[in-house]
């Protein structure tokens, strides 16, 4: 049991990112529109904040200061090319799939280029520290993760505003009908989840490693979307099918710690989380959970 | 025939052209805009293009067969994409097969029987079967399970890479990051291509891309099996009430879709390589083959157009870099191609808005 404890913090900073991103992608598909951008944007939050934190930390911003700023760069900069989505999805009827993956093209090179103009190198300057833990070994990015959960629910399922979303994901020619601007509250869900994955990548970057490199995403976005879709479009299944992949992920540094377990090659771990994700979504088909409106374009009046 | 912009705005053909053209505007604007110049970049494209190097006058073919080696994966990994396209489905698993093809072309040549003549073409069969197991396997998934192929195919992306960690260290002489070297039998290089083409790579991969174009044309335009699948890419419904079988359709054109990325994998791990590699990440052919099929609008004669285009690119990044402009603005060109692409049903929109101000002018409402 003390070493299920002793797990839990990595555990939660694996997952925090994670479960940020895919509550994001949920909102964003509670709407109506796919955001399979989610991996892009949290590269492209993962660089500015790293590459913020750095600078800042050589011009002497206080610690703690440089962090804030750094994180919510992360959040602005992942909700402006989210802008890129939201444009082509919801005013020029866009495929939604093709405009995502042309922003996860556009931010292997954006993130690198940058890295290049700024520090000449094909990675961001390492920065002197990052997040540091409280007195429980743990993070705040878990905090900002339970935060951003709370939140999303109390939006989505308590709020008026959120059913207003909610029904333009279901059935948006219904929502117009009853005077909700359809285009604006995808608007909204789109650039939430685009703050939102920038912000999960600064926290990626700040907790997990030392500076931006093309690796340091490795996937993340693409688990979040895939937990989505395993955590039935509700915050609670979500944070639930972060967990899972999350821990799965984390099994790679616990498995250093269980002599049975060290045998085994490392890539074994890192297989688990896409394993679970593929047999979870296999075992969950059938019956179709997903907004009914997700993924297509609405043209006012046309139907 | 007079060119109207009706007609540009319905041909596939110049959007594509438009939209590549806009793609590399902003890449121009971006590089200038961190004070770079941007002929550089446009000279390091000629000289990938053409081997002449405009600075000093010197000739190099080698340039030439390095763009149409590049091109090879591009455009056997677009032809992956393209496929599954036009049957209605978006492959982002090319990496993954790609990936699977690769690691078990270069685990033939390690392992297999030393033959002359037969051993290279054991490892490139395997790797397109390998591949297409891959995919075939997301196909079927997508039919009998309805697990979106968009998400299945990243995940078995990831699969692929680890699994491919896993079975190379294993691999004879295999360290960190490779294997010992290939036998001279597994190799596919052509000792003629390497002297017209003062040592570059190319090599007999091209030939067997060559091939799959053709094969690709002659399946999807020519065959009822094609047919099948593109009515089910235009209506699965339609096409279910006339009796193709949608279900083997899907499945089966995840095989082939699964077969080229392989196909590409296999000619890489031989021809570009005399060892076998320990991937630490996605040499991202498979990706690139998206934007590829994407530009190329899903058709055999697009694709390797645009593949072409890519595999130029590509070989202009060493020359790029050489000359102080950083080579990752080749994928913010590639990636700003496809947000225009994204974008082209915008078009459609401004087509529709012409139609309607037509109409009404025709009828006389004000």
């Amino acid at each position: 049991m003390s070493m299920i404890l002793g797990m839990l913090p990595s555990v939660l900073m694996i997952v925090a990112p994670i479960l940020i991103t895919a509550i994001g992608g949920m909102i964003c598909e509670k709407s109506g529109v796919v955001n399979i951008a989610l991996e892009g944007l949290m590269a492209i939050g993962a660089c500015t904040a790293a590459a913020a934190h750095v600078l800042m930390e050589m011009a002497g911003v206080p610690q703690t200061l440089s962090l804030f700023l750094a994180l919510f760069m992360g959040f602005v900069v992942g909700g402006l090319f989210s802008l890129i989505h939201a444009v082509a999805a919801i005013n020029l009827n866009a495929d939604q799939t093709i405009s995502g993956t042309g922003i996860n093209l556009l931010s292997t090179g954006v993130t690198i280029f940058a890295s290049q103009i700024l520090f000449n190198a094909d990675r961001t300057k390492e920065f002197v520290m990052g997040m540091q833990t409280d007195a429980l070994g743990i993070y705040p990015t878990a905090y900002i993760a339970v935060a951003v959960v709370v939140l999303s629910w109390i939006l989505l399922y308590k709020l008026p505003f959120g059913m207003h979303l909610r029904a333009c994901g279901e059935h948006p020619g219904a929502a117009e009908s009853v005077g909700i601007n359809v285009k604006k509250m995808r608007y909204f869900a789109v650039v939430s989840s685009g703050v939102l994955a920038g912000l999960a990548g600064g926290c990626v970057v700040l907790t997990q490693t030392i500076q931006y490199t093309s690796n340091t995403i490795n996937g993340r976005g693409f688990i979040a979307l895939a937990a989505v879709s395993f955590g039935r479009w509700s915050p609670l299944g979500v944070t639930g099918a972060a967990f899972l992949f999350g821990t799965a992920q984390a099994f790679t540094i616990i498995a250093n710690n269980i002599p049975a377990l060290k045998a085994l090659p490392s890539e074994v771990f890192n297989i688990l989380p896409y394993v679970v994700t593929l047999v979870a979504l296999v075992l969950s088909s059938g019956k179709n959970y997903a907004p009914r409106a997700a993924g297509k374009p609405y043209e006012k009046g046309a139907s | 025939m007079k060119l109207s912009r009706e007609r540009l705005i319905q041909s596939d053909g110049a959007v594509s052209v438009l939209v590549v053209i806009l793609g590399f505007l902003v890449g121009t604007i971006l590089v200038a805009l961190v004070g770079k110049n941007p002929l550089n970049m446009y000279k390091a494209i000629l000289q990938a293009l053409s081997g002449y190097n405009i600075d000093n006058g010197k000739m190099n073919v080698r340039y030439i067969g390095e763009t149409l080696n590049y091109s090879v994966p591009f455009i056997l990994c677009g032809l992956s994409m393209g496929f599954a396209n036009r049957v209605g489905l978006f492959n982002i698993g090319g990496e993954g097969q790609y990936i699977m093809g690769m690691t078990v072309a270069q685990m033939v040549a390690l392992l297999g029987p030393q033959i002359q003549g037969l051993h290279w073409v054991l490892a490139i069969v395997c790797a397109v079967l390998v591949g297409s197991l891959w995919g075939g396997l997301v196909g079927v998934l997508k039919a009998k399970y309805e697990v979106s192929e968009v998400v299945s195919t990243i995940m078995l992306n990831y699969i692929a890479l680890y699994l491919s960690r896993i079975i190379s260290l294993q691999m004879p002489g295999a360290t960190t990051y490779k294997t010992a070297d290939f036998p001279e039998t597994a190799l596919i290089t052509n000792d003629f291509f390497t002297k017209i083409t003062n040592y570059s790579l190319l090599n007999n991969g091209i030939f067997m891309m060559i091939i799959a174009v053709i094969v690709f044309w002659f399946i999807m335009e020519k065959t009822s099996l094609g047919f099948g699948m593109r009515a089910t890419g235009f209506n699965k419904e339609a096409a279910r009430a006339s009796g193709i079988p949608v279900v083997k359709s899907i499945a089966l054109s995840m095989a082939i879709a699964g077969a080229f990325a392989g196909l590409a994998g296999g000619i890489i791990a031989l021809g570009s390589f005399k060892y076998g590699r320990v991937l630490s990440g996605m040499d991202n052919y498979g990706f690139d083959g998206i934007a590829v099929a994407l530009v190329g609008n899903s058709t055999a004669l697009g694709t390797t157009l645009a593949g072409l285009l890519f595999g130029m690119l590509k070989n202009a990044q060493a020359l790029m870099q050489g000359k102080q402009i950083p080579k990752e603005i080749t994928f913010i060109i590639q990636g700003m191609i496809v947000i225009f692409i994204a974008l082209r049903s915008a078009l459609i929109l401004y087509q529709q808005h012409l139609d309607k101000m037509k109409l009404q002018k025709e009828v006389g409402v004000k």
